[in-house]
């Protein structure tokens, strides 16, 4: 999960990473409010999940509270690389001497995790890499031993930080590792971290993603969930548990395993290019039990998506047999009718593996006039495109 | 032969009192596997009767290993444990440690791993996956061993569905060993380790690489391919339609900016000679051309 930048802070100042909170706000009557209680000049920030906030008009200086009240109705509504601002931060604004870069994250490649650093703060990171990359220094970190003020010192010196500000900024890095430790985090960045005038260190900006995996051990970190930008059909799906993405497309999508669903998907997609170009509405893994009621709560899903033309499912009985998930597909069907859904929508179902005739034969016999059971993933793939092209 | 796991391969089980634990450690049993011991700190002492095999429990991996001969032990134990559970495997110098688990912290992971690499005594094949078959011989994980028979491909793949989806199109081939990875940002043993193994190994001669988004593996698996293997592979990725910035399904499969996408995957592994599937029939169909040249 991305935190906001708010969020973000929130959580470097409760591990002691200097930094400064300001008011989030919703409307810009709020932020005038909130840099009058500042009493000084501020910056108006969009609060989005997504970089280049700066560049697309949403960060602005307003030395008045009437300004930061105009700045924040200019930033309110913006549309940033698709995410609309809903809420602006402000926050006093700071004196720079200096910016810096510095952020914790999960090294995937080396499978440990991993600490950057430049001198060359405030711009984008990915563009100092490829520009100059000698700026941008890289170590990394060993999960048994972490990061204790000597490795700081190591990342810090690393970077070329000036003399005066190894020490200063290697405590900050200590305190952002715990920031990345103790909240699960698999990243931690601040850019800009800055010098002030008054020779401090702060985290002027920040950008942090938790690991959902370890949710259990962080009651706390629900309060961070924000669905106001989630896709509906994605919040409802969360709360049947149901592992959901909704995508653009017209043919709803229903699998077992993660990867099986992903190359469903790519297949359909392929299919689709034969008719106006279908694309898979959706991501839906409905794991491998496939119970009547998970198949129940995820047709329900599918079939609610207005886009939706037609459903593939497909299923390979691995553990669970294709009987149980032939008598789920049926029972799912009855739940739904039950509660008034009407199904209209073709249902293409491809079942192999484990007990695949017997699951075709539960199917055939149930006689239902929305479901057309094909052989192979590739002939199912082709045939739910056709109907959805047909009904588009 | 196989790799990993074979016929003389004895496999205790951590978490085997749960119910999936139970469940599989029937199906693996069922399955021909050598189920020596349980693990359960609580159950100590005690004994399991499955299948009409008593199944001794041991309060720690140490103990069942001295008292048993384990060299094989599959975790499933839920993601709040597995840490410790697999330490334990770890520092009881146990060969091969399985991790079935899903939902395993990244922080927990990583910590394992590199306390494995370290000690470089044990290897992890985990967490998030089905764990690995050579059929006929031995099944440690929750791979259907009824789907495939003992054979001359090796599979790797970080997609349980994907495994069986292959290994029964591949059926009367069958296979060597079948190895599902895992789908976490951080897991034990990668495509590159597999291959490596699968080269060594005299009963395969052909080797199916499953990816997906996310990552890098299966870019370096095909540097690794290009200086290291001399035998056939075929290769799918999984994840051409997915989005930027959505995790689908597996907690590593998610496409970051320009990163970890399934086309640049593909272009890497096509750029060093291996014939890469549109689907996962086609990509059958590509393996058992290379069977039939063989």
């Amino acid at each position: 999960m991305d935190l906001y930048e708010y969020q973000a802070k929130e959580l470097f100042a409760a591990h002691d990473v200097p930094t400064i909170l300001g008011a989030v706000v919703t409307d810009a009557q709020a932020a005038k409010a909130a840099a009058e209680k500042v009493g000084k000049p501020v910056v108006v920030k969009a609060q989005v999940k997504a970089g280049g906030r700066g560049k697309a008009g949403g960060v602005k200086f307003a030395p008045t509270a009437d300004e930061a009240g105009e700045k924040a109705a200019d930033i309110l509504g913006l549309d940033i690389k698709g995410h609309i601002v809903g809420k602006v931060l402000v926050v006093e604004a700071a004196d720079i001497e200096s910016e810096y870069y510095v952020s914790f994250l999960l090294d995937r490649t080396n499978r440990c995790f991993l600490a950057m650093a430049s001198v060359e703060g405030g711009m984008e990171i990915e563009e100092v890499a490829e520009t100059k990359p000698e700026a941008l220094a890289k170590v990394l970190i060993d999960p048994l031993v972490g990061v204790d003020l000597d490795k700081a010192k190591e990342i810090v010196l690393e970077a070329k930080f000036p003399a005066e500000l190894v020490d200063k900024v290697a405590d900050v890095l200590v305190k952002l590792w715990e920031t990345f430790v103790s909240e699960d985090a698999t990243l931690v960045e601040v850019n800009p971290l800055v010098l002030d005038p008054s020779g401090k260190i702060l985290a002027l900006d920040g950008k942090v993603s938790l690991d959902e995996n370890a949710d259990f051990r962080h009651p706390e970190h629900a309060a961070l969930v924000d669905d106001s930008a989630t896709d509906p059909l994605e919040v409802k799906a969360k709360e049947k548990g149901l592992n959901y993405v909704k995508l653009s497309g017209e043919v709803g999508i229903i699998g077992n395993g993660a990867g099986l669903v992903m190359s469903t998907l790519d297949v359909v997609a392929y299919a689709g290019e034969e008719f106006g170009g279908v694309k898979p509405a959706n991501f839906l893994d409905i794991g491998g039990g496939a119970s009547a009621q998970v198949m129940a709560d995820g047709l329900e899903i599918i079939l609610g998506d207005p886009e939706v033309k037609s459903v593939f499912v497909n299923v390979f009985g691995g553990i669970t047999s294709c009987d149980a998930v032939a008598n789920g597909i049926v029972q799912a069907l009855e739940m739904l009718s039950a509660d008034g859904t009407v199904i209209t929508k073709p249902l293409v179902c491809r079942l192999d593996g484990n007990n695949a005739d017997e699951g075709r034969r539960i199917l055939d016999e149930a006689e239902h006039d929305v479901i057309e059971l094909v052989d192979t993933m590739d002939d199912a793939a082709r045939r739910v495109a056709e109907l959805a092209a047909a009904a588009s | 032969m196989a790799i990993f796991l074979n016929e003389n391969s004895r496999v205790l089980v951590q978490g085997m009192t749960g119910s999936e634990g139970m469940k599989h450690t029937n199906r693996m049993i069922a399955s021909g596997t050598n189920i020596v011991a349980g693990v359960n700190p609580r159950k100590a002492g005690e004994s399991v009767e499955v299948q009409g095999q008593s199944i001794p429990v041991y309060g720690t991996v140490a103990e069942a290993m001295a008292a048993t001969g384990a060299d094989v032990s599959v975790v499933f134990v839920p993601p709040a444990f597995t840490k410790a559970a697999v330490v334990e495997a770890i520092e009881a110098s146990i060969p091969l440690c399985v991790v079935i688990t899903e939902g395993v912290p990244v922080h927990d992971t990583a910590y394992f791993y590199a306390l494995a690499a370290q000690s470089a005594t044990t290897r992890i094949i985990g967490p998030n996956c089905p764990g690995l078959i050579s059929p006929d011989k031995s099944n440690a994980g929750i791979i259907p061993a009824t789907i495939a028979k003992s054979g001359r491909i090796g599979l790797v793949s970080k997609s349980g569905t994907l495994t069986y989806q292959m290994m029964y199109e591949l059926r009367d081939i069958g296979f060597s060993t079948a190895v599902g990875i895992g789908g976490d940002p951080i897991i034990g043993t990668t495509h590159i380790d597999c291959l490596q193994a699968f080269q060594d190994d005299p009963e395969t001669d052909a080797i199916v690489m499953i990816g997906e988004i996310g990552g890098d593996a299966e870019e370096r698996a095909a540097a690794y391919i290009k200086e290291n293997i001399t035998k056939p592979v075929v290769g799918y990725v999984a994840g051409f339609t997915a989005p930027e910035g959505k995790t689908m399904g597996h907690a590593g499969a998610i496409v970051s900016g320009s990163s970890g996408t399934a086309a640049a995957k593909q272009e890497a592994l096509e750029a060093v000679g291996v014939k890469v599937g549109k689907t996962p029939s086609e990509t059958a169909r590509l393996m058992r051309e290379v069977i039939e040249a063989l």
